[in-house]
């Protein structure tokens, strides 16, 4: 108890130098909270853009990013033929542009495809989709922002395009893009293939047989699963590893702080330490008040932390503009392992403090009364 | 120089300093120089000398606060010339009582108080038992919850006392303990200091500039110029 008095007292001396120290913790928790969740839900979502529900993913091997990956349109329906597959959509990924909406993700898919198939459609005909080869299907913002519905006309790069569909996705890239019928989306592409073909197989079991014959089968192309394929691709890694970069420099600067919290904390009290050791206290027990001092800082730092990394999430999912393209769901284990790098930050902060402090010589900080 | 008790334990020196030399800044500044000291079990010794002959400096040598340059210093049969178990000696082995009480502001008298049992890991139940004793002795009991802030001096130092005597120390290490204190307040805690060394057998060593109080001491001992010489 009598510790935790120590503890306290020391940092309600400074209660201002404290409250900083917690903010920049918190801050660096919230920063990293919020980053790592939006780019996770970011690429949660892309990966489900891929998969759609398939659990394979073929693409060209060694692209750097999908759009620019080319599988042969020959390729897609000899893995269609294979056995061990039940599905498989040929899907061709592009950008397109409409007049104050420079980018607009197009979806070049079949009529079979998933995405059209299990979509809600809120206007049109499923059944209208790849009739015309101008027709295509919107996603219910994307309607909303170029002002279309069903039946307009919509430009679309150099040529005009009639909506035959409107269909609500919860998938903010589904919901602001445009579908085509893959052969149309080939023409205005200038593509023969697609970027992927997503597989569903008859038997789970079969997944490393499927990628041990796509690889023999098709050396310039690779298949994945989701998670492997969410692992792997360099786009996803560059994006996770910003996000935990801009976290962890924040809870570098946090760390710092708390360092500057508890230098200060030991050159201001260099006499009270000196008479713990008078006292009896070890250099582990002068250590635990210094680093107990820290862990609190760090704990405080990080809930308050997570209370406004959690609202500032909460506050992101309110802006239209972004609904659907932030997925807001905070993992436990983020949060966990958030807290705990807080804590090893303010331990971290605390180490040469401490070490300051067990180098005090009693004899020395008392001899000047 | 050799101080040896005049009233001799058979059972040989609790405290025993032999040629010790202890200098500061690096050998610019010599303040003991080759001090042979003894001090027996119960025994209340008196340091007295001038300011800067090395008083101080020799209680802390013997307190552990410190290592000599030269000599060795044993308390209760260790050597004190290793800084290996120096923590668990202050613990129980020691008490230190300062000209300024040393003791955090911001803690109660009790929590002051029970600092050494907390370093040493004594039990709860145990050293409430104890502090409550101590408290009675000094007459401390109706003050334990105070801040120190509020106490008075002579309260602080009783207070001092208290918190060095909370593990049982029989050997009580008093540096100008009553040298802030005005007469009256000073005469008080240097009674209760005699008293509860005497009943609780404890050796006392204390450096002071008052010969008045060196006098109720069961011995005196004069440094100077960093050497003793017995009175």
């Amino acid at each position: 108890m009598i510790y935790l008095r120590l503890i306290l007292t020391n940092l309600g001396r400074h209660g201002i130098r404290t409250v900083i120290s917690v903010a920049g913790i918190a801050f660096s928790v919230a920063a990293m909270l919020t980053v790592v969740t939006v780019l996770q839900g970011a690429i949660g979502m892309f990966s489900g853009i891929l998969s759609s529900g398939a659990e394979l993913i073929v693409f060209e091997r060694n692209v750097s990013d999908l759009f620019f990956s080319d599988v042969p349109a020959s390729a897609a329906a000899q893995l269609a033929r294979w056995p061990m597959v039940a599905h498989a959509d040929a899907v061709l990924f592009g950008v397109v542009s409409s007049a104050d909406h420079p980018i607009i993700t197009c979806f070049g898919v079949t009529a079979d495809d998933a995405r059209i198939h299990d979509a809600d459609w809120i206007a049109g005909d499923r059944s209208q989709f790849g009739q015309l080869n101008d027709g295509v299907v919107l996603g219910e913002r994307a309607a909303e922002f170029l002002n279309a519905s069903l039946g307009s006309a919509v430009p679309i790069g150099h040529g005009s395009f009639h909506v035959v569909g409107v269909v609500r996705t919860k998938n903010g890239f589904e919901d602001g893009g445009v579908f085509m019928p893959l052969e149309a989306a080939r023409s205005f592409f200038h593509k023969e293939g697609s970027s992927v073909v997503t597989i569903k197989l008859h038997n789970k079991d079969d997944i490393p047989a499927f990628k041990r014959e796509v690889k023999q089968n098709f050396p310039n192309l690779i298949g994945l699963e989701d998670a492997e394929f969410s692992r792997s691709y360099s786009q996803f890694k560059i994006l996770k590893a910003t996000a935990w970069a801009v976290g962890g420099c924040g809870l570098a600067l946090g760390g710092l702080g708390v360092a500057n919290t508890m230098i200060m904390s030991v050159f201001t009290r260099i006499r009270e330490i000196a008479i713990l050791r008078v006292n009896g206290f070890s250099n582990a027990q002068i250590a635990a008040v210094i680093f107990g001092e820290s862990s609190i800082v760090a704990v405080i730092g990080a809930l308050a932390g997570l209370a406004i990394g959690t609202c500032a999430l909460l506050g992101l999912k309110l802006i239209p503009a972004l609904h659907g393209y932030v997925d807001v769901t905070i993992h436990p284990a983020l949060m966990l392992i958030v807290v705990v790098l807080a804590l090893l930050t303010g331990v971290a902060g605390a180490l040469y403090p401490s070490v300051y402090a067990m180098r005090i010589r009693a004899v020395e900080a008392l001899r000047f009364e | 120089m050799s101080a040896t008790s005049s009233a001799g334990n058979l059972n040989g020196p609790v405290i025993c300093a032999g040629n010790v030399w202890k200098s500061y800044d690096k050998g610019a500044i010599t303040v003991l120089k080759g001090v042979d000291f003894e001090a027996f079990a119960g025994q209340t010794v008196a340091l007295c000398g001038p300011s800067g002959c090395g008083k101080s400096t020799l209680l802390h040598l013997i307190g552990g606060l410190d290592l000599p340059d030269q000599g060795r210093v044993s308390v209760n049969g260790m050597e004190l010339n290793r800084r290996r178990n120096m923590v668990k000696f202050m613990r129980h082995e020691v008490g230190f009582v300062f000209q300024l009480h040393n003791l955090i502001a911001d803690l109660t008298l009790e929590e002051n108080c029970l600092l050494p049992a907390i370093a040493a890991g004594m039990d709860r139940r145990s050293a409430r038992e104890r502090l409550l004793l101590l408290a009675q002795r000094t007459g401390l009991e109706d003050r334990l919850g105070n801040s120190i802030q509020k106490l008075s001096g002579g309260e602080r130092q009783r207070t001092a006392l208290c918190r060095a005597l909370m593990n049982g120390a029989k050997i009580l290490l008093a540096d100008e303990p009553t040298g802030s204190l005005d007469e009256r307040t000073s005469s008080v805690v240097f009674d209760l200091l005699l008293d509860l060394a005497r009943t609780e057998g404890i050796t006392l060593l204390m450096a002071t500039h008052d010969r008045g109080l060196a006098s109720a001491c069961d011995r005196l001992v004069e440094m100077r110029d960093g050497r003793i010489h017995e009175c």
